[in-house]
């Protein structure tokens, strides 16, 4: 009976966390390469969920068969931000820095608002629905089928970096940019390169959880602060760092909130983060 | 950069002139809801002097003073409700509970620069606004009012609207006083050191946290006075009106737009900002269409890409390029 209930919220964790990972992954490839802070990074994801939302309501697309759309358009979104507006930040203060991303997590939010209004939206009767079960505990499938879309964009993204020649240069960007400049490495064209990745793996997540998890312009806010305890506990620019803490945040977030109470989760999440700063900030895999 | 700010002459007349209207400008109004404006824009240009001490003149970003307001508000309705204390000793409470608290958070997240720093104050007043949702003792969600049957100066209700508006007035000129001595002291200097150039600053032996804490203090002690005003005039309060990350963006946004690191800066934000949001809201009808939120993001980014400095960096950088005026260079 327990022991039901304990592999329950382990799962549940298990799949949340997925999520948590490939939403950071994006924010600390972004903070790897550049130095910059993402705030909008959640209002990116709030778009993947929107552009399920107009894909199912307008042409009866699904959600799952949406998703490379939902890519393609939000890998788009981050090169036109990168464009427009961080490209000319890149080199003003850090306030200016911070004040840009936080526009633009503003304008997003207003702009979603005033095109969509407020409202919570749900998308009803996807292809996947339903529960699958696993002995004696249940899961929702459009969560399983979420958190394995989670897993397989974090692994591609993970191959891209380390196994092939545009994706080995955005590293060698993150690791040492002038250096990467020397060796004849287009230092703009990486930074364009890691905005539009890490709006698409942002938009990806959106896409994935459309699903199951209301609509909204404010959506982001919620996943903004989580992946960003993601970011700092799996270290600075990490990317399996990332990945590894997305999991642990995701069952932190879980038991905890079985434990303590539901209406804590949050504040457990974010208390992680203190006590992360506190006893070893450069994080699991951090390098400085 | 051995001179310290001088008040210039000109200088002083300009600020004397500019209270010498506000103590006046009531007398023009009959409306309320114009007064109430008015009052609104007192209230937000003291929330972002106050902020201005700590992310403006020593750098340090905070997204997450509603922390420090909502103690403010919290700290002299509870001694109110409790003790029947006034709340001008309940006010002074609240800044002081807010210093505490400053200090104990201060620790762990200056380890944390820029970016970082800025993220983790959100999370300390996300965690913050959580705790007190779910507390019994502070009434959770239902949030506290203040009893009606108690008014005057001693219990700082009043029916009328025009004492509201000479109390937040004396409180703005108290912090833009605060503001402007630390700006001529050495502390100030610190700060600057410590914004522009840390590494320098710590070679030299300037202990970088504790005048990141000083900052951080004083300007949590009158973001929290600044609550607890917010309490007395709205009679009411609940954790979605004093800790909600909105308010904590608004007391940056001020700043930002104003001008980070300027005394007057933040009076300028705050008259922009809050008429933005009252004739968008009055323009475009409800507050959900998202049409301010829109006005002031355009203009943040266009004051973060064209002019770190603000609107009053922007309208410097003008006068100094008109034919004639004297001015040359700032010493910032």
């Amino acid at each position: 009976m327990t022991a039901d209930i304990l592999l329950q919220v382990l799962v549940s964790g298990l799949l949340i966390g997925l999520i948590y990972a490939l939403v950071a992954v994006g924010l600390t490839l972004i903070y790897g390469v550049m130095d910059i802070v993402n705030f909008a990074h959640g209002e990116f994801l709030m778009l993947g969920m929107y552009a399920s939302f107009w894909a199912f309501t307008l042409f009866h697309v699904d959600p799952v068969i949406a998703l490379p759309i939902t890519a393609v358009l939000l890998f788009g979104v981050g090169i036109v931000v990168y464009q427009t507006v961080i490209r000319r930040v890149l080199k003003a203060p850090m306030l200016s820095q911070i004040f840009a991303t936080f526009g633009l997590m503003i304008l997003l939010r207003g702009l979603a608002q005033f095109f969509w209004k407020p409202d919570h939206r749900l998308i009803p009767d996807s292809l996947v629905s339903g529960n699958i079960a696993l002995g004696p505990v249940q899961f929702g499938l459009p969560q399983v089928i979420a958190a394995l879309g989670a897993v397989g964009v974090t692994g591609a993204l993970w191959f891209f970096l380390h196994r092939t020649r545009l994706g080995t240069a955005l590293e060698a960007t993150a690791i040492d940019r002038e250096a990467a400049t020397l060796m004849g490495i287009d230092g703009q064209k990486m930074f364009a390169l890691a905005w539009g990745i890490g709006a698409a793996c942002a938009g990806i997540a959106g896409g994935l959880i459309a699903t199951f998890f209301p609509i909204f312009p404010e959506v982001g806010s919620n996943f903004i602060l989580i992946a960003f305890v993601v970011v700092v506990l799996g270290g600075f620019g990490s990317v399996a760092g990332a990945f590894l803490a997305g999991i642990i945040v995701g069952l932190i977030e879980v038991v905890g909130g079985f434990v303590i109470g539901p209406e804590y989760k949050t504040a457990i999440v974010l208390s992680l983060l203190l006590i992360v700063l506190l006893v070893r900030p450069k994080g699991l895999m951090g390098k400085a | 950069m051995s001179n310290r700010p001088v008040l210039e002459p000109r200088k002083a007349l300009g600020a004397l002139a500019l209270l010498a209207f506000a103590l006046v400008l009531p007398l023009s109004v009959s409306d309320p809801s114009r007064l109430n404006f008015f009052v609104l824009i007192l209230m937000g240009a003291q929330m972002g002097v106050a902020w201005n001490i700590v992310g403006g003149y020593a750098g340090q970003v905070s997204l997450g003073h509603a922390v420090f307001y909502g103690i403010g508000a919290y700290t002299s309705t509870m001694l109110a409700l409790s003790l029947g204390l006034s709340p001008w000793i309940g006010m002074l409470a609240g800044g002081l509970v807010a210093v505490v608290f400053a200090l104990a958070m201060g620790w762990p997240c200056f380890r944390l620069k820029g970016h970082y720093f800025a993220m983790a104050t959100i999370a300390v007043a996300e965690i913050v606004q959580i705790l007190v949702t779910n507390s019994d003792f502070l009434e959770g969600a239902v949030g506290l009012s203040l009893p009606l049957d108690r008014s005057g100066w001693g219990a700082m209700v009043f029916l009328s609207k025009l004492p509201y508006y000479y109390i937040i007035l004396g409180l703005l000129v108290v912090t833009i006083l605060a503001a402007w001595a630390i700006e001529r002291s050495h502390i100030g200097y610190y700060f600057r050191a410590i914004k522009d150039e840390p590494e320098a600053a710590r070679a030299l032996g300037v202990n970088l946290t504790r005048y990141k804490l000083i900052a951080l203090s004083v300007s949590a002690f009158l973001t929290a006075v600044g609550g607890s005003f917010y309490a007395q005039k709205e009679m009411f309060i609940d954790p979605g009106s004093v800790f909600a990350t909105s308010i904590s963006i608004k007391i940056a946004l001020v700043a930002i737009l104003g001008g980070v690191g300027t005394l007057m800066g933040p009076v300028l934000g705050a008259v922009i900002l809050i008429t933005i949001e009252e004739y968008s809201r009055t323009l475009f009808g409800s507050t959900g269409s998202g049409t301010d939120m829109i006005i002031y993001a355009l203009m943040i980014i266009l004051v973060a890409v064209f002019s770190p400095a603000g609107v009053l960096g922007l309208l410097q950088d003008l006068r100094r390029h008109l034919p004639g005026s004297g001015k040359t260079s700032e010493t910032r």
